[in-house]
């Protein structure tokens, strides 16, 4: 006879096993879905470029070197591959610029809508997210049309005789930033709203009470607490507009290159894939660092919540 | 400290607040008046819903007026943002700021108030000292009890030094026996402290208790303004007597008024004397208040003021109550103290006399 503890061992080891057997099927997708993918492109990053496109499995560090180094054609010799550094620098410093651009315009509307009463509030919610129900690149379509040279923006102004002649938006830097705002824009609000939605007012009103300011009262008091919400949202902005293709190709007009539209580059005309796979892994390097050292900053002074 | 009894601190003229429009419109306060004098323990006492609230985020200038004025030392206050303001409150849910220090939340208002570091430090640790949390002040307000969190809620609020502090309903979240401490703190702090206190409560107890004067409000009014003994031994209303303490309310008729008094006749016939609430000149029925303390039982005779029978009678170890039922229907309930040894032969469905003393009936206004 089993003792009454060898039947409940052998119980939960039953339910362990179960559950792994459960979620097996999960994990499998998980793992060739996510995994799998990024080990090839880890992979092929370490091989020499086909002739037509693909790869030969023959090892070699060259695309790596390519990532930021230029070999000379005539005597090998290797310097800075100016045009890359400018496009990473450029991506970064537009993703940048994206994020502060959606905190500074989701950080009010946020608050707007959790100020509203619980009825209203459901409606802005859903007035927020009616942008996705729309195709990205039909969006993106949209933003060119109001800002070209005979879009609305410089129609009006002319009309106005504010400016004499359209001002060129389209196809430079500040087209790509109002696209990738305006694309962004939910994800920050919603984390954002989510946090301030958490947030007690009344300790808004404690603040009044003791003669903090408006202004302080949102720098000492909101501000802190919803920082999680701040934290997420920017993290859910620089991510996607790091590797941002179809606004920056649209909008840009491959004039003015991202980071994923030099990727492209590499597995389309450029018939080089293992330099693509590198720039990929070295795009995924820079988000991680990005990531790791703005969570510990932003946690030093973070909120340490009961 | 030398008692200013004559200067206000807080005068109210007139207020009235009015929330939402149209048809949906409610009026929290309608014309209120009071005055409320320097140094003071006043207590706003009313049930839920009576306006008590809304006259302290008035106060405190969370909410505006629609009409009338607020004026602290003189100066019309009612326009004023809260944090111009030299009025600080204890919130009900003691609004802690969890991302900061017991010390830190102390320490807010007179950082805001761009104070130096220094002078920063020596008041919040006189506060500290003062609310006897001095151990605790580099915790968090999430790692303190209730009662530890309801200290340091008033520590933040006096550390400024108000000219007024108002309080709202700060106790009702402690469990009893915390309750009782905390009324015997607080009326330490405002000893100590000589700031005027303006105190929310709904509990009849906890005015009796700590207050100096208590206003008792019901819809939007406040009907009564005195001390709790004036507000026990002499509610002005029924609404008053009802919401303090228990009361006989019977039904008489004036026959004479002099010199701020009344006689009464009842409905045994029997004529009594009976105080009248300020400026009321009675006539013809009204309705008077006894205290079922303020009453006492008799055999039953044609002196006693009335006669009844005896319905119930409830011994709860200090004293006894008599529940009666009068000769014309009317429950009537006294209240008597226990003292070893008595067997009076009042027994349940006998018949009893009640008299009512020289004192102890109070005309009512309505």
């Amino acid at each position: 006879m089993a003792t009454a503890e060898e039947v409940a061992k052998a119980a939960e080891r039953r339910d362990i096993r179960d559950r792994w057997l459960l979620s097996a099927p999960a994990l499998l997708v998980i793992f060739l879905a996510a995994t799998g993918p990024l080990l090839i492109v880890l992979v092929y990053s370490f091989l020499t470029p086909g002739s037509y496109g693909d790869v030969k499995w023959q090892f070699s560090p060259e695309a790596w070197i390519a990532v930021f180094l230029e070999r000379d054609i005539f005597d090998d010799t290797l310097s800075v591959a100016a045009a890359h550094v400018t496009i990473f620098l450029r991506s970064i410093k537009l993703s940048v610029v994206t994020t502060i651009a959606t905190l500074v315009l989701g950080f009010p509307t946020a608050y707007f809508m959790a100020t509203r009463s619980e009825k209203t509030r459901d409606l802005w919610l859903f007035l927020i997210t009616i942008p996705f129900w729309t195709n990205l690149l039909i969006r993106t379509f949209a933003v060119l049309q109001i800002i070209r040279n005979e879009g609305i923006v410089n129609t009006i102004l002319l009309k106005l005789g504010i400016i004499s002649s359209p001002i060129q938006i389209l196809y430079t830097d500040t087209a790509i930033l109002i696209g990738m705002a305006y694309v962004y824009l939910p994800l920050m609000v919603l984390p954002i709203y989510a946090s301030m939605e958490k947030l007690d007012f009344r300790l808004v009103e404690a603040g009044y009470d003791l003669y903090a300011t408006r202004f302080k009262v949102l720098r000492k008091i909101i501000f802190p607490l919803v920082k999680p919400g701040v934290i997420a949202g920017s993290i859910l902005v620089f991510i996607p507009a790091l590797g941002a293709y179809v606004t920056p190709s649209v909008l840009g007009g491959g004039k003015n290159m991202m980071l994923s539209n030099l990727i492209e580059l590499q597995f389309g005309q450029g018939r080089n894939w293992p330099l693509g796979s590198a720039l990929s892994i070295a795009v995924m390097i820079i988000v991680m660092v990005a990531l790791l050292a703005y969570v510990r900053n932003a946690g030093k002074s973070g909120v340490r919540h009961g | 400290m030398p008692d200013k009894p004559d200067r206000n601190a807080i005068e109210v003229v007139k207020v009235s607040k009015i929330f939402g429009s149209g048809e949906g419109q409610v009026a929290a306060l309608d014309t209120v008046s009071v005055s409320i004098r320097e140094n003071e323990f006043f207590t706003l006492l009313g049930p839920s819903g009576c306006g008590k609230t809304t006259l302290l985020r008035l106060i405190a200038g969370f909410d505006f007026p629609t009409a009338g004025e607020i004026l602290l030392y003189g100066q019309d206050i009612a326009p004023l943002p809260p944090f111009k303001r030299p009025v600080n409150t204890v919130f009900q849910s003691y609004a802690l700021f969890p991302h900061m220090t017991v010390a830190e939340n102390i320490g807010f208002g007179l950082e805001m108030l761009g104070k130096p570091k220094a002078e920063i430090k020596a008041r919040v640790d006189a506060m500290l000292k003062l609310v006897k949390m001095e151990a605790l002040s580099a915790r968090r307000t999430s790692q303190i009890s209730g009662g530890q969190q309801q200290r340091v809620a008033l520590a933040r609020a006096l550390a400024p030094q108000p000219k007024v502090l108002l309080l709202d309903e700060p106790l009702s979240a402690l469990d009893y026996k915390l309750r009782k401490e905390m009324q015997i703190e607080l009326k330490r702090l405002q000893h100590e402290t000589g700031i005027t206190f303006i105190f929310v409560t709904h509990d009849q107890e906890e005015a009796l208790t700590m207050s100096d004067r208590i206003a008792v409000m019901s819809s939007g009014k406040i009907l009564q303004v005195g001390s709790p003994r004036d507000i026990y031994d002499r509610p002005s209303e029924r609404f008053v007597a009802d919401f303090i303490g228990e009361s006989n309310f019977l039904k008489a008729e004036v026959v004479g008024v002099s010199a701020g008094r009344a006689t009464v006749k009842l409905s045994s016939g029997t004529e009594i004397p009976a105080s009248l609430p300020e400026g009321l000149v009675p006539k013809g029925k009204v309705t008077i208040v006894v205290r079922p303390e303020h009453a006492q039982l008799s055999a039953a005779s044609p002196s006693a003021s009335l006669s009844g029978t005896v319905e119930n009678i409830v011994y709860l170890g200090t004293d006894t109550h008599f529940h009666l039922r009068l000769a014309d229907g009317e429950p009537f309930i006294v209240r008597r103290q226990n003292s070893r040894g008595t067997g009076d032969g009042i027994v349940q469905g006998g018949k009893v006399g009640i008299l009512i003393g020289g004192d102890a009936a109070q005309v009512l206004k309505d």
